[in-house]
């Protein structure tokens, strides 16, 4: 290659970015602390004295370092009078939402850790912690930033309570799910879950995340953080996978899910590979009536964030056209370190009406949200 | 193109850096070693500004076990998607070829000199016995 590259060579104009939604913001706490004024006493005793037990390898760090301080946070947005990146809804506005005028930021809490908690009791109480805190601390100062429900998958009956007691409160907008879980999503003692999710119009996203205690990868544990993060969209094709083939999306025509953190270009790949298998194993999965990758393209959709840099930025035009346009909703996983800017994510020009989809349209459908 | 006086020199200690703006252009000066280099401010990948990012050195090596830490402070780590710069050079360590940040000239010139022009004197106020770092741009 000859070419000297100084400045980021594909700017996506000001014009098609102002606006946008972002499909995966990260609201933190100023400290964890935060969180205990939303817990029943109970809970906020046990949380002082017994504390988190997650199936993580640790408890209080990840399983893997990341390449900057904070659990791996961008390193301009530490706040200047003290607390956590994403901690700072002044800051936020200023570096994201005010920046390119975002129309709705989707947040994806990654706090409490109630999901991964063992505790199941105590885990439904930090979903729904967490989800108060999420509607009083930033929806209700800050209407553009909608709120996710969390819940535990490992206590159907509080997960499916934690959905109802929010449906029709407007500043939630989808269910939270993350994709490392003890079994993939599609087993059937997950149905109810996924029933409550679809009876009251959620869309579900599957943000990376979780500690099932199994190693993240098919092949065992990762050595390094380098191996860990392609991990992220591995755990995503075991969960579509699992979705297609137990017959979830033949039961549930109307769910809808979003995968979030995971990049998209290994989709089409996924999809023709199970097309290929069912083509030679339908007997094994009669319930499903249309090919894998027809499922997929009703019921799955994709964020970019972190997006794929192929050699030639133009495959990834390619690689859009194979999902579908109207299947792909930008995020930009502010304030983290792996985040994506709108201006400079994509390394080639998307034709203006692909724009305007992947920026803005889809993802107000997607999430039901007012244009 | 003309001269812009950014700092004293001593302003900056080594390993230190500044963040100035001539000509409405941000732009970060190092002091690597005791020498002064001046990066565009922003990343050549995804706009990041650089000033944010760690000061380091190299880690090589030259087959697995083996590591070595190599260049210290001349090394710049974006703050963002931590793509390694040479501060010296504006280069990419991964993509040396291809991508780099603007680097942009410096000089330490004594004040007596600069009493004689043509400098822009940005916000540091020159003394005739001091010397400065200036910047072309």
């Amino acid at each position: 290659m000859s070419t000297t590259v100084q400045e980021p060579a594909v700017q996506t104009s000001d014009e098609a970015i102002l606006g946008f939604v972002d499909c995966d913001v990260h609201p933190y706490t100023k400290t964890p602390a935060d969180l205990d004024a939303f817990l029943p006493e109970r809970w906020r005793k046990l949380r002082h004295s017994i504390g988190n037990r997650s199936r993580s390898s640790f408890v209080g760090a990840p399983n893997y370092p990341r390449m900057s301080p904070g659990v791996g946070m961008r390193m301009d947005s530490w706040p200047k009078d003290g607390g956590h990146p994403g901690s700072d809804l002044a800051m936020m506005r200023e570096q994201l939402l005010d920046a390119f005028a975002v129309s709705y930021g989707m947040m994806m809490p990654l706090l409490g850790r109630g999901g991964d908690e063992r505790n199941v009791e105590f885990g439904a109480a930090l979903c729904s912690a967490a989800n108060d805190w999420e509607a009083q601390v930033w929806c209700d100062n800050e209407p553009r930033l909608k709120a996710a429900i969390q819940i535990t998958t490992e206590y159907t009956e509080a997960a499916i309570k934690e959905i109802e007691k929010r449906a029709g409160d407007r500043r939630f907008t989808h269910v939270m799910i993350p994709p490392r879980g003890l079994e993939p999503l599609g087993r059937r003692r997950y149905w109810p879950i996924l029933e409550a999710c679809a009876a009251n119009g959620f869309p579900i996203a599957l943000h990376l995340g979780g500690t099932s205690g199994h190693p993240s990868t098919g092949g065992g544990w990762p050595s390094f953080y380098h191996e860990e993060h392609p991990s992220y969209p591995q755990s995503k094709e075991a969960l579509v996978t699992s979705l297609v083939t137990e017959g979830v999306f033949e039961h549930l025509p109307n769910l809808r899910v979003a995968l979030v953190e995971g990049g998209f270009a290994w989709l089409p790949s996924l999809s023709w590979r199970l097309d290929k298998h069912y083509q030679r194993l339908r007997e094994e999965v009669p319930h499903l009536k249309m090919l894998p990758s027809e499922y997929i393209r009703r019921n799955i959709w994709v964020t970019t964030q972190p997006i794929e840099e192929p050699e030639h930025p133009e495959d990834l035009i390619t690689t859009c056209e194979w999902i579908g346009w109207d299947r792909i909703m930008f995020s930009t996983d502010y304030p983290h370190w792996d985040q994506d800017d709108p201006r400079y994510a994509f390394k080639v020009k998307v034709p203006e009406k692909e724009k305007r989809m992947l920026y803005r349209e889809n993802a107000l459908s997607f999430y039901n949200l007012e244009a | 193109m003309a001269r812009h006086v950014v700092a004293t020199v001593g302003e900056i200690p080594p390993g230190g850096k500044k963040v100035v703006n001539p000509a409405g252009r941000e732009i970060c000066v190092y002091n690597v070693n005791g020498e002064h280099y001046a990066l565009i401010n922003r990343c050549p990948h995804e706009g990041a500004a650089l000033s944010y990012g760690h000061v380091l050195g190299c880690f090589e090596s030259k087959r697995p076990g083996e590591y070595q830490l190599t260049r210290k402070g001349e090394m710049l780590r974006c703050p963002w998607h931590g793509w390694e710069f040479d501060i010296k050079t504006g280069q990419s360590w991964c993509h040396p070829e291809s991508v780099k940040a603007r680097t942009y000239k410096v000089e330490v010139v004594p004040g007596e000199l600069l009493a004689k022009g043509p400098f822009v004197a940005e916000t540091v106020q020159v003394k005739i016995d001091g010397e400065y770092v200036v910047v072309e741009v």
